[in-house]
């Protein structure tokens, strides 16, 4: 066995060890960065999330049209004038009917979550797990609420919304749908996913 | 065998000099003493080393034909099943397969509670067990959306929303994981990745370590008692047969019963009543509809059923949250059995009326969570789950204090009928 020439120095030695494996920790650090920043969206990924124009001139009173915006369903909902009137009767049944969440861009944070009075802009995306709830506009007995009064039902849990997808209180579903930003670039023409030049 | 040709200066000599074939061997399967005891319990291990070399040998060949995009993902897997010479079979193998590693793996997980396989000194087998089951549950789950029908779309929205759910990071941590804002054919391509690299890797190096591991410190039995306390002149444990030829030839036994069941399935009933394969994934991946009915795999049931049963906010955090959490919970808790154990005895047989109370709640439990997962909610289901979530948890969550308040019976010395 080959003996050490200088003499055993266990301090020197611990810290030699030490530096060595912090500065090794922050080089892994450094590699690491690739392959994490390789899994965020890419380029294309992230062009592919732009604005869609839709013309709404179709849709008759308390029709819903459904335009994909990033790959979810948005629904535009023209709510009828009767529908209208049945809005507040639910208010009470509501987790946030007034809108303190900020699920929608403040210019929609008013009576009818939107830039245009009886057009409702909602992304159908259930805030429970992220199914796509079903439209039932039509107010009275359902199978999942004797005093339906119009909205959506996501038939994976059971969670309940209002035609301006506000949330029922009581159901897994914790927030209001949200409101993707939307502008009206003319009378008809619906622009999703940017909240125009106002 | 191996005395004799050790010092024959044969090929067997030329390699064991080079490498210890004949130890290992003898270490591992001929020689290895298992104890005398063991009941068809024992035989599920063994049966899930099939399993596996199976799949991996099955899905080897299904990724020849597999086209791991959001547009061709769906009609490669048609194409293995009409186009492809006996795809169908490898298919349907391999779908069957992943359903009966899990139903293996519950059986060999409840032995392991029943018998105390998880106390003193086997903690690290058992942890090491359970993270092949955490492994398994991540290689079922990103095999499951491969097929890129409706229900692996929604399935990965789903549980991939679930990590949206945590505070703060939760959304850039979904999206991070999606490499999309939606899940898209970027998601899909690297869940394959995982599923076909990654995941098998790890799974087969945990096993690995968790054969050595067991093979060191000796198998357990149903009556938990420690075999190695008597031996002969040799130091083997005189409760004990070697592995050849007495336990092979049970193990195979059991194989050939396995496989007429399995067979049964793959040939007869190759959708399994849509457990095996589900109806609704036979229809391509559409995001903007949602099918009627979400359910995930039957193997992931009860803890889909605790995620639906938490629906309701607490303490400032969300009832999406904390139901993420409660299903979490429900599959970490395993791994801290070997310390929740304070029983004198590892075995069910000598353990108290508590114990078998808590441990025949935990399996009505699982499977009535199980049952309620797969259906969908009502009012009355709802309260049944939350119910049953209670008592699965009680299981674990009590366990330092029943098996501590218990009379158990004295365990005998030596294996019964020595």
């Amino acid at each position: 066995m080959v003996q050490p020439i200088s003499p055993p120095n266990p301090g020197r030695r611990k810290f030699l060890s030490y530096a060595t494996s912090f500065l090794g920790l922050i080089g892994a650090a450094f590699v690491a960065v690739p392959f994490l920043s390789a899994f965020k969206p890419s380029a294309r990924a992230e062009a592919a999330g732009a604005p869609v124009q839709v013309d709404i001139s179709s849709i008759g009173s308390g029709e819903m049209m459904i335009v994909e915006w990033r790959g979810k369903p948005v629904f535009v909902v023209k709510i009828s004038d009767n529908s209208i009137k049945l809005l507040s009767k639910v208010d009470p049944k509501l987790a946030d009917p007034s809108l303190e969440t900020p699920f929608q861009p403040e210019y929609a944070k008013n009576e009818f979550r939107s830039r245009k009075e009886g057009i409702a802009v909602i992304t159908g995306v259930c805030s429970h797990l992220g199914c796509s709830p079903k439209y039932y506009p039509e107010a009275g007995s359902t199978d999942f609420d004797p005093d339906w009064q119009g909205g959506f039902f996501c038939p994976c849990h059971g969670s309940k919304f209002d035609l301006l997808g506000r949330v029922y209180a009581g159901v897994p579903a914790p927030t209001n749908m949200e409101v993707p930003p939307h502008y009206f670039s003319k009378e008809n023409i619906l622009v999703i996913g940017s909240d125009g030049v106002s | 065998m191996a005395a004799n040709e050790k010092n024959s200066g044969g090929i067997v000599n030329w390699f064991d000099t080079r490498f210890p074939v004949t130890d290992l061997l003898e270490r591992h399967l001929s020689k290895y003493p298992a104890p005398t005891n063991l009941n068809f319990w024992y035989l599920f291990g063994f049966l899930m080393i099939v399993v596996l070399a199976m799949q991996i040998l099955t899905g080897l060949w299904l990724m020849m034909n597999y086209t791991n995009t959001a547009e061709e993902a769906f009609s490669s897997v048609e194409y293995i099943m009409r186009d492809v010479e006996y795809g169908w079979l490898l298919r349907y193998m391999h779908a069957a397969g992943a359903s009966a590693f899990f139903a293996l793996i519950y059986l060999h997980m409840f032995r392991g509670m029943m018998y105390g396989s998880y106390r003193k000194p086997r903690e690290l087998i058992w942890v090491g067990g359970w993270v092949t089951y955490v492994l398994l549950c991540a290689e079922g789950f990103t095999g499951y959306v491969l097929p890129w029908g409706q229900m692996s779309f929604w399935a990965a929205q789903v549980i991939i929303s679930l990590l949206g759910s945590i505070p703060i990071i939760g959304e850039d941590l979904a999206t991070w994981i999606r490499g999309d804002y939606l899940i898209s054919g970027i998601t899909l391509s690297r869940l394959f990745a995982f599923h076909v690299v990654l995941l098998p890797i790890m799974i087969i190096a945990v096993v690995f370590f968790h054969i050595l591991a067991l093979h060191e410190i000796g198998s357990n039995n149903p009556d938990g008692i420690d075999i190695k306390k008597h031996v002969d002149k040799d130091g083997v444990p005189l409760d004990s047969k070697p592995f050849y030829p007495y336990d092979i030839t049970h193990d195979i036994y059991a194989l050939g019963v396995f496989l007429l069941i399995f067979c049964s399935v793959v040939f007869f009933f190759p959708e399994g009543g849509g457990y095996v394969l589900e109806y609704v994934n036979f229809e391509p991946a559409n995001p903007l509809s949602t099918p009627a009915h979400i359910v995930p795999s039957w193997y992931f049931t009860p803890f889909y059923a605790m995620l639906r049963a938490v629906d309701f906010a607490l303490f400032g955090f969300t009832a999406k949250f904390l139901g993420f959490v409660t299903m979490a919970a429900g599959i970490a808790i395993f791994a801290a059995l070997p310390w929740l154990d304070r029983s004198p005895v590892k075995s069910i047989r000598y353990k108290g009326i508590l114990s078998k109370a808590f441990l025949a709640g935990f399996v009505v439990s699982f499977f009535v969570l199980g049952y309620l997962g797969a259906v969908p909610p009502s009012d009355l289901k709802n309260l049944l789950a939350k119910v049953f979530t209670v008592v699965y948890f009680s299981y674990f969550l009590l366990m330092p204090i029943y098996t501590r308040l218990e009379k158990c019976k004295p365990v005998p010395e030596r294996a019964p009928g020595h």
